[in-house]
């Protein structure tokens, strides 16, 4: 099964020149999609199933309002937050919230993109409860500040820990082997 | 490592010594070190079908002080390396140590910034079980071939008695 | 109690314990259901405890009454040296517990904050099994992939490869044939029963019941060795691969499968027989640990222990993969979120991963066990002496690695522990750029407070037990 792009309607210019917007045609998620004038939908379909999820990216303005949105429209079991460094694309990070809506069987992926030189995202700790312990590792591990999170310290890493491993230029750090060289003199 | 033979005392010593290192090899018990997937087998090794309490060894006692083998059975990661440096400081001599499967012998198939390539960086290793993860036959051979090393006076502390 | 920020300071007052003049004194049932009650809020009915013994000198007194609280806590002393009037009445005390343990179930710290036996706040710190999984995962191609992720959720690595192969595979846009998928559903299900086997085990053990742990592992033994006619290794099997499965059943796999399920619904007999009803199992583990729907939901919290606070959740329901919908299974579900209800609702569960792999016996289809795609799985190996393109994509599969689209995949399956996804964004080529695990027990390990503030030490022990948190996918 290959993905699923937009659902394309013809994109028709009315009368007063507003574009209709291309929405989804799952009509849990265009309802949630239609409160948020730059939110964007995606449909992908599962591999050996035929189950669908929708992905969905959103400015970072929006990105509490449109967390509470779904979470108060049914999406309220929370699934994953994390955060990606797509390291030569601009805006270098990307933080994604994975949550599903248990009576609708639906799940989202809402992501929003943040530039390195402001990698900072508001926290979903008072919309979601479980967000407490991914921010922290998104911030140990890639970087990304959360204003607004109670207790926002290393959580993998030992504390004394320089650097965020999962960034695109850290260094593996691989010890040299055999007829294999490392990057690392650890 | 002093040689058994150039003991002072004779022929009385070193069969007592004989007996020393017969009695600590036949109750060794392990202190509880699983940290990964190699704990599993670890436990499996203790349990009822590869027992390991026909040679002495099911009390895997939890207090280090109890303890005299200690065997790492897992990947030793960056942060619990002073924890394992604390836990073997704390057990009593003699005490050994076996570096259970590949993670805890040479950091494993994880050559990378978060593990400790290899847990003789941390201390000192007197037997290397190899496999990911070893089954309990391969860790049984390890201990059992530890247990020979010490029967035979190979493996000496530097305590001062016996 | 469903405090997310673990550095309140919970301010606890003297007066809830205080019994009024007029009541009589509490019997020692009504004591144990008052203890029991501060974290029970949010179920609905009564704790069906067994009956109440006159056990006398076991009551917990209120606070006020009891004298010899005041010698432990220095208030009242012997001799004759006078303490200062200020010494503050709830002395308390921060231990830690781990993150070297018996049973913690791998490298968890916890660290709580003790007034004599009751834990007041407890926070968990993990990050002592950090294997930076998700970073070497950029650094393998993607038929490395699966011997990487099998080991983060090391008790259950069938579904890590699951989860893992059917992420590639909707990047690569490929079906596996239905052999493939009935061979995954049902090691998979083998491994569930597995897990589940280890999980009540240890469960047993740290509450008490020794003699599980060593029947636990009795029955395990069974599965491991099918598996390791199978796989070749009774752990980390590197079997479910992107394309179908490693190789084929061996011949007699009928025979085994039936044993397995003949010897283990035998074995959890005899474990229902003797927990369900031993009155101090039923004291150790009813109404500790409760965690309420909405707690879950918010927590992130899937699999058994959702299933046990009545959240009816199953990815293999509610989202089917490889088929698994057409066999018939029930998903247990339990009412009050305790500890019980978890065990419980895990031994259902073996019995039900049983009944799928029976019917996966009588009904599996012949066929190729792997997708035919050249691109994809390797020829066989007959066929490199005879044909220049099988050799060619054979060097090129295991020089180079899979080469894959650009796109960005999800997927998740029911592992023994909840939902285990596998996030992948690949910006074309043999290494995926960015691999996300979503990890069930991360999110187990982050209720904990909320399950355990309030409660006893002992409750913490049988309320973690039931969690069933394997580290290895916490810290990944």
């Amino acid at each position: 099964m290959t993905d699923v792009d937009n659902t394309v309607e013809p994109v028709e210019e009315t009368a007063d020149d507003t574009p209709v917007r291309d929405l989804p045609a799952n009509e849990t998620i265009a309802a949630l999609v239609e409160q948020f004038e730059s939110a964007e939908a995606v449909e992908r379909s599962y591999a050996s199933s035929d189950v669908t999820y929708h992905a969905i990216t959103v400015p970072v303005d929006d990105w509490v309002a449109f967390a509470a949105t779904a979470r108060d429209s049914g999406f309220d079991a929370f699934s994953d937050l994390f955060a990606i460094d797509h390291f030569s694309e601009a805006p270098r990070f990307e933080v994604a919230l994975n949550v599903v809506n248990m009576t609708a069987r639906e799940r989202i992926i809402v992501s929003t993109r943040v530039p390195y030189d402001d990698a900072s995202v508001p926290t979903l700790t008072d919309v979601f409860a479980g967000a407490n312990f991914y921010e922290r590792e998104a911030f140990d591990l890639v970087g990304i500040d959360f204003p607004g999170h109670p207790d926002l310290t290393r959580i993998l890493m030992p504390d004394d820990w320089v650097g965020h491993p999962l960034r695109k230029d850290y260094d593996i750090g691989s010890v040299p082997v055999q007829f294999k060289a490392g990057s690392a003199d650890l | 490592m002093a040689n058994v033979a150039s003991e002072p005392g004779g022929f009385l010593l070193t069969t007592v010594e004989k007996g020393v290192n017969w009695a600590r090899t036949r109750s060794m018990w392990p202190a509880t070190f699983g940290l990964a997937c190699c704990a599993i087998e670890m436990m499996g090794t203790g349990a009822a079908h590869n027992d390991l309490a026909r040679f002495g060894m099911e009390v895997f006692r939890a207090s280090p002080r109890q303890a005299d083998l200690m065997i790492v059975a897992g990947r030793v990661s960056q942060k619990m390396a002073p924890v394992l440096r604390q836990v073997y400081d704390q057990m009593a001599e003699p005490k050994w140590v076996i570096a259970m499967g590949a993670c805890a012998s040479s950091g494993g198939m994880f050559n990378n910034y978060a593990l400790v390539q290899g847990v003789d960086e941390v201390v000192p290793v007197d037997m290397y079980v190899p496999g990911c993860p070893p089954g309990p036959q391969s860790l049984m051979h390890g201990i059992l071939s530890l247990q020979d090393k010490i029967m035979s006076g190979e493996i000496q502390r530097s305590t001062g008695i016996l | 109690m469903s405090d997310p920020t673990v550095n309140d300071v919970t301010e606890e007052t003297v007066d809830e314990d205080v019994v009024e003049a007029e009541t009589p004194e509490p019997t020692v049932a009504e004591n144990r259901r008052t203890q029991h009650q501060i974290w029970v809020s949010g179920t609905e009915e009564r704790m069906p405890f067994a009956e109440s013994t006159d056990e006398g000198a076991q009551e917990m007194l209120p606070r006020d009454e009891d004298p010899a609280l005041d010698i432990q806590r220095g208030i009242a002393v012997e001799d004759d040296f006078l303490m200062p009037e200020h010494v503050d009445e709830s002395e308390r005390q921060i231990i830690n517990m781990g993150p070297q343990h018996p049973s913690t179930h791998g490298v968890l710290r916890l660290q709580m904050e003790l007034e004599g036996e009751m834990v007041r706040r407890i926070k968990p710190i993990i990050g002592y099994l950090h294997t930076g999984m998700e970073k070497t995962a950029e650094t393998l191609n993607y038929s490395q992939g699966s011997t990487n992720v099998t080991r983060m959720d090391y008790l259950s690595p069938f579904a890590n490869e699951l989860a893992y192969s059917l992420t590639v595979e909707q990047l690569l846009g490929i079906d596996v044939p239905p052999r493939a998928d009935a061979i995954r559903v049902l090691m998979t299900e083998l491994n569930r029963v597995a897990s589940h086997l280890l999980s009540s085990a240890t469960m047993g053990m740290d509450v008490g019941a020794l003699s599980m742990m060593i029947y636990g592992w009795r029955e395990r033994e069974y599965v491991l060795d099918f598996f390791e006619k199978v796989t070749g290794l009774r752990m980390n099997h590197n079997y479910i691969r992107p394309g179908g499965v490693a190789a084929d059943l061996p011949d007699g796999w009928e025979d085994d499968v039936r044993q397995i399920i003949v010897l283990v619904n035998e074995g959890v007999d005899e474990y229902e027989e003797l927990l369900n009803e031993n009155p101090i199992w039923l004291d150790r583990t009813l109404g500790v640990g409760v965690l309420t729907p909405d707690e879950v939901k918010a927590y992130g919290i899937t699999g058994p222990v959702a299933r046990a606070s009545g959240v009816n959740w199953d990815l293999r329901k509610e989202h089917p993969y490889c088929g698994i919908d057409q066999y018939e299974f029930d998903v247990p579900v339990g009412k009050h979120g305790d500890a019980f209800d978890r065990y419980k609702v895990r031994i259902d569960e073996i019995r039900e991963s049983l009944k799928i792999a029976e019917q996966v016996l009588d009904t599996i289809p012949l066929g190729d066990y792997r997708s035919i795609d050249p691109k994809v799985t390797p020829p066989p190996r007959a066929r490199i002496d005879e044909s220049m393109e099988a050799l060619i994509h054979h060097f090129k599969l295991f020089t180079e690695g899979i080469n894959v689209p650009p796109g960005v995949a999800f997927q998740a399956v029911e592992g023994p522990r909840g939902e285990l996804g596998c996030h992948i964004v690949s910006k074309g080529g043999p290494n995926p750029w960015r691999m996300r695990w979503r990890a069930p027990s991360f999110a187990a390990v982050q209720a904990l407070p909320a399950m355990m503030s309030d409660s006893l030490v002992a409750d913490v022990i049988a309320a973690l037990a039931s969690t069933d948190p394997v580290l290895g996918d916490v810290d990944r």
